[in-house]
């Protein structure tokens, strides 16, 4: 029997255009070290990648960035994919999308649009993305996007600073005829993990945002799907990262780096293949970065022995390296992991912090 | 369910395509952000959505190809069409 047998292909690509972006979140998903223009791939590697992922067995690809709709050739890559018959989705902070931009990806067969929120208080809200009237910008380009005949989700990433508007920004999916509206708590790691003194929330303020959610989630049943993702410093036990590493997504950076996560380029042990050098296949089957953490044999214990180690795959292995100092170990997000009660303690003390400055996203120059 | 009930159309809701998925030799329900595998009733039922059937030709059909009285067919639709609202899969 191959080693291969009984491999599922992924599910879906996550293609990180570009890092370049008009907006300087200060927990944002993207490394630390930054890539430039000069080193993003080609329009025509892209699209080898894309006939790759659809082949391989891929439904959807995951237009992201930085900012997606700074690639001009945005929408050729669109008309690839759809011709190759992959689910399109766009991420975007619709900064400097115009109306003519909007019918455009429309037209090239664009399945749905994903348009960040950073909060509904419009000074907070150019204070978190460091830019000027962007709550108002968004509101335009949402409204174009619904005017296409585009299904919206609105990704309102929540944290300390704009919890208490919460019940706000579900009123204005609503209002903005979203079908979906994803209330993701910061996830800590690069940036966010640099800010994280002012972005935890406390306990308390995490119990009353989940209260919110399962009341909107009631009272709104059939006009608006509320996705919820919680901070897992004050979890019991560690969700399954990406869904288990290297079983449903492929993360492509902006110079063609094939990562199990997007954040897994913080474990500086492992090497990453590059799409110009090998195929999608071949990294997704063979790929030494792949397959280091796939399944359950890696796994040291408690994982090893737990009844859940095919439910949540030992949680997130950026975080154990962040947290627990090493990838290998069970992710402290894991009350049974013994640097749990310190990653609690972390929380605790950064939910109490008095910080509310930010470190910027911004882009500099890498190292080679 | 009404009779009124049954001249709505149910049509797959925006940005939701039913796709049958070679590589897993099965039908998906791609969505936003989402992959869904049906269940076979969800999925005989999202086939018959195309946005011209309306509700009392799907439970026609349901009930010839089942085999079974039309009422008892009529209330499983109900209870499925719901749960594809709800999840935003389906629009009437």
């Amino acid at each position: 029997m191959s080693a291969l047998a009984g491999l599922a292909p992924p599910l879906a690509v996550l293609a990180e255009l570009t890092h370049r972006c008009p907006l300087q979140c200060p927990y944002c998903s993207n490394p630390l070290e930054l890539v430039g223009k000069e080193r993003e791939l080609s329009t025509d590697v892209w699209k080898r990648v894309i006939d790759e992922a659809a082949a391989l067995g891929a439904l959807q690809i995951h237009f992201s960035g930085g900012e997606p709709t700074v690639r001009r050739d945005l929408e050729d890559l669109i008309r690839h994919a759809r011709a190759a018959d992959l689910y399109t989705n766009l991420i975007t902070s619709g900064i400097g999308v115009d109306e003519a931009r909007v019918k455009s990806l429309a037209e090239a067969g664009l399945d749905h649009i994903q348009l960040s929120l950073q909060d509904t208080d419009a000074l907070s809200a150019d204070r978190i993305a460091g830019t000027r009237n962007s709550l108002q910008k968004k509101l335009a380009v949402a409204g174009w996007i619904r005017a296409a005949g585009f299904p919206l989700t609105l990704n309102a990433v929540v944290h300390r600073q704009n919890l208490e508007r919460l019940e706000a920004m579900i009123e204005l999916a609503v209002e903005l005829g979203a079908q979906r509206l994803e209330v993701a708590h910061v996830q800590y790691y690069g940036w966010a993990l640099t800010n994280r003194a002012a972005l935890m929330p406390s306990r308390a303020q995490l119990d009353r945002a989940t209260e919110i959610v399962e009341q909107a989630r009631r009272t709104l049943t059939g006009r608006l799907i509320i996705d919820y993702v919680v901070p897992d410093y004050y979890a019991q036990r560690p969700k399954a990262c990406m869904g288990g590493w290297g079983r449903r997504f492929i993360n492509i950076t902006p110079e063609g780096r094939a990562l199990p996560c997007h954040a897994a380029e913080t474990i500086e042990t492992l090497h990453f293949d590059n799409v110009v050098d090998r195929s999608l296949a071949e990294i997704w089957n063979q790929s030494s970065a792949f397959t280091r953490f796939r399944g359950t044999a890696w796994m040291p214990e408690p994982c090893r022995s737990c009844d859940r180690r095919e439910t949540d795959w030992g949680g997130c292995r950026c975080q154990a390296l962040a947290l627990a100092g090493d990838a290998e170990l069970t992710d402290p997000a894991c009350a049974l992991s013994p640097h749990h009660d310190a990653m609690r303690a972390m929380a605790e003390a950064d939910a109490a912090s008095s910080e509310t400055e930010f470190t910027y996203r911004r882009l500099k120059a890498r190292a080679t | 369910m009404s009779a009124d009930e049954e001249t709505m159309i149910p049509r797959l809701a925006q940005g939701v395509r039913l796709k049958f998925d070679a590589a897993r030799d099965g039908w998906v329900v791609l969505a936003p952000e989402r992959i869904i595998v049906p269940e076979e009733t969800a999925l005989e039922i999202l086939r018959k959505c195309d946005g011209k059937r309306n509700l009392a030709a799907i439970i026609d059909e349901l009930a010839s190809e089942y085999d079974a009285p039309r009422d008892v067919i009529a209330d499983d639709v109900h209870t499925l069409m719901s749960e594809l609202i709800a999840k935003g899969l389906l629009r009437s």
